[in-house]
């Protein structure tokens, strides 16, 4: 494989996962931002599950990478 | 409406970073397409978990995706069918019979192999009438996603057509199969958890499954129907009028299980493409089998949210209900609703943009397909014969330039006349209904010629519009859903009912007519010719090199199971 997919996409999870988390933190005192969202504060929690997933796919692909080097 | 889209700064950087990154894999991958096998069959050199996820996303287009909310809508867990009984089999099936034959063949798309089984007519035949579907059908999806982007946020028409055309052009220009390929893989993950949180903020306000099925109880009985119609797949179908859809299990079975869904995954080669691009024919026969254990899963994905927003409408107090066109609900809308029901800003960005992403695996699933099947079946064997593979290279990016071009033509002209689209849609339906017959003769009976294959396709091809033209929906109000002949034969209670039908005439048809005109022509091809094309001329694949654990019929077993629990379930 020329180009891991794995890191694209681990990266482009991380990054809108972190600025999901980061609104959400910053707007979780919003009373009526999150009343359509049943009392969830959903971007936060989306953006905690983009971050992990993300991470783990870029572990994946600097696992590889560092296999095939050694 | 207006108030429910308010689109803030967040939400357009979400989607300005989707953008970024699809066009960064297109660039990257650009460096590497130096033949025009490199651009337009991917070299034949993709792992297995990637094409399988290709395989499944190119399929979940936008319209897809709506389609399937709406139907979860009008019909319920019904429209599980769709994957259960229908997706799932067939994936199985291609997987383990039918893509030794396509892989192993020297065939580079579907077309191919079926002038190397048959002859060039049938080829021919196939081949343009693939090629203008899949322009249309990128045409068509283009109208609806710019439809929407104006309607639900006021973003110009043109410009939305634009957009989208030119980013999938871009990346598809620049990096080819393999791009697009790649390219799904990160919109499936960015569809999946893009409308997760609706189907559990959905869930969590009906009151989970339990509650849902109490209300939908509800609707089912207020329309008459068995009280379990919207939530159970096989009890309801054993009468047809006991569900919406007016169908009973023999149609299921037949129609949608066997024949349609048969012929869609089986000899499309927008979906048998991404099998073919993978690295080794056993990660070619592993592609369908690997896409199957997600696609298991996405009814609940897409049907959920239709089922939802349905009990939701039902309930005057929800404050949530879908729209009315004419005299029923504009199922449509359904994701686009429950979106903006939903999702704060933020989450809605992300679904906007996985909405996006989901146009854009289908679209450029489309625009590959379509400029290989342009490039080596149509300009190479009769426009322009034996040049450099440069000259081929130059040829599949530029049929993608055009390609593109032709359906922004198209989509304007589904905003002209909407009629048209629909036209279109159903000449597709008759073209491709009898294929699979002529594949599964092709492909397991060496008897079958050029002929029988030929004249075969073109009398179920008849035989759907005939079948079409003679019967018509109970709601039908114009020709084009039939009884065009003047005289109607029979009435379903349903468009899809008619559909079932259709196909299962067509097919029969199809297959008949080609034993009938085999068995009186000679054929034309040797042994050695159909050799690997054919099943009792091929030596079987021995996968003795592969651990037990990685092999196709493991997999097939243990995808073939779920589905069966899965049906178990839901019953």
């Amino acid at each position: 494989m020329e180009v891991d997919i794995r890191f694209p996409i681990g990266g482009m999870f991380s990054i809108l996962g972190l600025l999901l988390l980061v609104f959400g933190l910053i707007t979780g005192n919003d009373p009526e931002m999150y009343d359509r969202s049943l009392e969830l504060n959903v971007n936060l929690w989306t953006g905690g599950a983009m971050i992990i997933f993300g991470g783990l796919m870029l572990f994946f692909s600097f696992r590889a990478l560092r296999r095939k080097s050694t | 409406m207006e108030s429910t889209f308010a689109l803030g700064w967040i939400d357009y950087t979400i989607m300005g970073i989707y953008f970024a990154f699809v066009l960064g894999i297109g660039w990257a991958l650009k460096k590497y397409m130096r033949s025009s096998a490199d651009f337009l069959t991917g070299g034949k050199s993709i792992p297995a978990w990637i094409t399988g996820l290709a395989f499944i996303s190119t399929n979940l287009g936008a319209l897809e995706v709506m389609g399937m909310a709406a139907s979860g809508a009008k019909y319920g867990m019904i429209t599980t069918h769709f994957y259960w009984i229908g997706a799932i089999p067939a994936m199985i099936f291609l997987g383990l019979f039918m893509m030794p034959f396509y892989y192993g063949s020297r065939a580079r798309s579907v077309p191919e192999y079926l002038k190397l089984r048959f002859d060039e007519k049938t080829r021919g035949f196939n081949a343009v009438s693939f090629a203008v579907m899949t322009i249309f059908a990128s045409g068509i999806s283009m109208y609806a996603l710019a439809m929407l982007m104006e309607t639900l946020l006021g973003w110009n028409f043109a410009w939305s057509i634009c957009i989208s055309a030119a980013i999938v052009l871009l990346y598809t220009y620049l990096g080819g199969l393999k791009s697009a390929i790649y390219n799904e893989v990160l919109q499936f993950f960015l569809i999946v958890i893009g409308f997760l949180p609706l189907v559990i903020l959905g869930l969590i306000s009906v009151g989970g499954w339990e509650g849902l099925t109490l209300r939908l109880t509800d609707v089912a009985t207020s329309h008459g129907y068995a009280p379990g119609a919207w939530t159970e797949t096989w009890r309801p179908v054993a009468n047809a009028a006991d569900n919406p859809m007016g169908i009973e299990w023999f149609g299921v079975v037949m129609g949608l299980g066997f024949v349609l869904s048969f012929g869609y995954w089986c000899t499309n080669f927008l979906v048998v493409q991404r099998a073919m691009a993978a690295g080794s024919m056993t990660a070619a026969r592993k592609t369908p089998l690997i896409g199957a254990f997600p696609k298991m899963f996405i009814p609940f994905l897409v049907i959920l949210p239709g089922m939802i927003a349905i009990a939701l409408t039902s309930d005057p107090g929800s404050g949530f209900s879908l729209p009315v066109k004419g005299n029923s609900y504009d199922y449509d809308k359904v994701i686009p609703m429950m979106l903006g029901h939903y999702f704060p800003t933020g989450l809605l960005g992300l679904g906007l943009t996985a909405l996006m992403a989901s146009f854009m695996s289908g679209m450029a699933g489309n625009v590959t397909a379509f400029n290989t099947v342009w490039t080596y079946d149509i300009y190479q064997s009769y426009i322009n014969p034996a040049k450099s593979d440069t000259h081929y290279l130059r040829m599949g990016q530029m049929a993608t330039v055009f390609g593109i071009i032709v359906s922004i033509g198209a989509a304007y002209m589904a905003k002209l006349f909407n009629n048209i689209m629909d036209f279109l849609q159903l000449i597709f339906a008759f073209i491709n209904a009898p294929l699979f017959a002529t594949f599964l003769l092709g492909m397991f009976s060496r008897r079958t010629t050029g002929h029988g294959a030929f004249f075969g396709l073109l009398t179920g091809t008849l035989a759907a519009a005939l079948h079409h033209g003679l019967t018509k929906p109970f709601s039908a109000v114009s020709l084009i859903k039939g009884g065009w002949l003047g005289t109607v034969v029979h009435f379903y209670p349903s468009e899809m009912a008619q559909n079932f039908w259709t196909a299962i005439f067509a097919f029969t048809a199809c297959f008949t007519t080609t034993i009938l005109i085999s068995l009186f022509t000679k054929q034309t091809r040797s042994p050695e010719e159909l050799t690997g094309l054919v099943y009792s001329l091929t030596p079987r694949i021995t996968d003795s090199r592969v651990s037990r654990v990685n092999r196709p019929q493991f997999l097939a077993i243990v995808v073939a199971l779920i589905a069966v629990v899965l049906t178990v379930i839901f019953w």
